[in-house]
């Protein structure tokens, strides 16, 4: 089981710079093909979810980091271990 | 004698907290029950999907900014103590939710109008993001061993109940108002806003009667309180590896199971299957009333089974299920699946209703409905507008059809119509079904979780450490739900597809809670924490 733990590891590593590389890749198809009307709007909602996002998919990443260095292979079992 | 006392004392405490986090939920709720009004109050006329994408923008970054409540108040409650923190949290949290109900509309303020209403809405994010940590620790810290997720799983419910009493109040008000009266910008949709200074003020005086938390007290007469919760959460490696994983493998897939069930579905029924306002909330409310139950159902199981698997079921369940769930939403709901089953006695077509403008007599709008009735008891209301312009004041005496072309200045393109549905008895009951088996998996993956928390992290930093992950799995990930989803299926519409992909916002919640299942899988324990002492 440790074994998956750490190859998934490398998985949620991998798959944050996708994430962030997907969502952009979006962010641009969609504001370049909206209307001139909501052109502005379609600008403010793809900057949110590039700003909440981003920093989630960071997180990801730090998490798949600490799975793959066995970080998760045994998990505190009381708060002298935190 | 003793066995009793404790035991009315945690009644006591699980009934202060409750009270008090179920009329957060309500405050926090009203908003979004009511999305459909505020885009047409507090946004310019003829915006139509722009401006509930707006509205909805709007009630999403009420979630988007609990976590940064769930840090402030989270740290504050585990310097401070937890009682004084979900005490203010209260007050913020009613003060806000009254004064929304005060701000005039954008006929009368303008852009001012949503600025304000997404300053308060801001505010009542953060309110909320310092309470429910603040409660669920409160209440897992007095529960006795052994029984902590049937303790915690009462606080659980509140988030349902403050739905369930924001949809209640909603209807209720509504029935007796009628569409226009309600819908008005002064008019009653502002009610439910304002009704919560009064919850809040018994709320308030409630909590004042509670001690604080017997573990934080003893840390704290220890002198073992957190100088620094923030820097403790989450800049030690091994507690913020525990915040990541709680985050990743439990909370984010809650989060989405959880407001796919109890929003997106209304959403979903309302504007997507064009069920009538009442009918549609009183699909939800049955629903959430036969489910609710099953928090407690499931936190009492999590105690003698553990908490993983009854989480991780729940997710589980929802991938699967949710695309042939929305699909029977979609047939039960057709017109064309029942277009054999007219009832022509009872399909009537009301006349004409002209409404003249009060300042410019030329200018007015034709309104006419036809009621469709169906021999299944179902009755599809099409309402259709035109708006007119005329060379001269109009002549209540001449027929609407019978008008002269060369009078008429212009006409509206294409008349709006509006299309609601009110179900027949077994179509109903069929929602409600289709309702109730979400909520089951809401309750699966929400009634252990605050167990599931409070045994992750230690007592000093309880409070910070596992609001963040929670406001963040919830907040953001759950939140988005509504907003994410509509703009998903906007993204499918094409000039030859207008309608777009209706399930296609679903890709949403199944992907974040897919992923969940598969790191809660791989990475979680099934153990319970005996001793949340240390």
């Amino acid at each position: 089981m440790n074994t998956i733990k750490k190859l998934s590891g490398y998985l949620w590593m991998l798959m944050s710079p996708l994430l962030i590389l997907f969502l952009l890749f979006q962010a641009n198809q969609k504001i370049s093909s909206a209307a001139a009307a909501v052109k502005s709007n379609v600008i403010l909602q793809w900057s949110i979810i590039l700003l909440i996002f981003t920093p989630i998919c960071v997180g990801f990443f730090i998490f798949g980091k600490y799975a793959s260095a066995g970080e998760y292979d045994h998990l505190p079992e009381s708060s002298e271990e935190v | 004698m003793s066995k009793e006392i404790k035991q009315s004392k945690i009644a006591f405490v699980i009934g202060a907290s409750s009270v008090g986090t179920l009329i957060e939920w309500y405050d926090f709720y009203i908003f979004g029950m009511l999305a459909t009004i505020i885009s047409k109050q507090f946004f310019p006329a003829n915006a139509g999907t722009a401006a509930l994408l707006s509205t909805l923008a709007i009630f999403a970054a009420g979630f988007i900014v609990r976590p940064f409540g769930a840090l402030v108040f989270g740290r504050l409650g585990d310097l401070i103590g937890r009682k004084h923190t979900f005490l203010l949290t209260l007050v913020i949290m009613g003060g806000s939710t009254f004064a929304i109900g005060l701000v005039p509309g954008y006929a009368t303020i303008g852009w001012a109008a949503p600025i304000l209403v997404l300053i308060l809405r801001l505010l009542q994010g953060l309110a909320l993001g310092g309470e429910y940590g603040g409660a669920a620790t409160y209440v897992a810290e007095h529960a006795p061993v052994g029984q902590r997720g049937f303790w915690t799983s009462w606080i659980q419910t509140t988030a349902t109940l403050g739905l369930f009493l924001a949809l209640g109040i909603i209807i209720l008000i509504r029935s007796n108002q009628g569409v226009e009266k309600f819908s008005a910008e002064w008019g009653g949709w502002r009610y439910p806003f304002w009704i919560s200074i009064i919850l809040v003020g018994v709320s308030v005086l409630i909590r004042m009667r509670m001690s604080e938390s017997p573990m934080f007290t003893k840390l704290k007469s220890e002198g073992k309180t957190s100088v620094n919760p923030l820097k403790e959460s989450f800049g030690q490696k091994n507690n913020f590896k525990m915040v990541l994983l709680a985050l990743f493998g439990a909370v984010m897939g809650q989060g989405v199971v959880w407001y796919t069930g109890q929003f997106y579905a209304q959403s979903f029924i309302e504007t997507v299957c064009k069920i009538d306002f009442i009918q549609s909330r009183n699909i939800m409310l049955v629903a959430i009333l036969m489910a609710t139950p099953c928090f407690v159902l499931f936190g009492w199981l999590s105690d003698k089974v553990g908490r993983k698997w009854i989480m991780l079921f729940g997710m589980l369940a929802a991938v699967f299920t949710y695309r042939p769930i929305y699909q029977q939403f979609l047939t039960i709901s057709s017109t064309q699946s029942r277009a054999d089953k007219i009832d022509l006695a009872k399909t009537v077509a009301s006349p004409a209703k002209v409404k003249v403008d009060s300042k410019d007599a030329t200018q007015f709008i034709v309104t006419q409905s036809f009621d469709t009735a169906y021999t299944d008891g179902a009755v599809f209301k099409y309402t259709k507008t035109d708006s007119f312009h005329l060379a001269a004041a109009y002549d209540a005496m001449v027929p609407i059809d019978s008008l002269s072309p060369s009078i008429i200045v212009s006409k509206s393109a294409k008349p709006n119509v509006v299309l609601e549905k009110i179900l027949g008895h077994s179509d109903f009951w069929s929602m409600i079904w289709l309702v109730f088996i979400q909520i089951v998996y809401v309750t699966m993956v929400y009634g252990p979780i605050a167990a599931f928390l409070v045994e992750m992290f230690p007592t000093k930093i309880r409070y910070t450490s596992m609001s963040l992950p929670y406001h963040i799995g919830n907040g953001v990930f759950g939140g988005l739900v509504p907003f994410l989803g509509t703009l998903i299926v906007e993204f499918t519409k094409t000039a030859q597809n207008p309608k777009g992909d209706s399930l296609a916002g679903l890709w949403y919640p199944i992907g974040v809670a897919a992923v969940c299942f598969i790191i809660g899988l791989i990475y979680l324990t099934n153990k319970i924490d005996k001793n949340v002492m240390d």
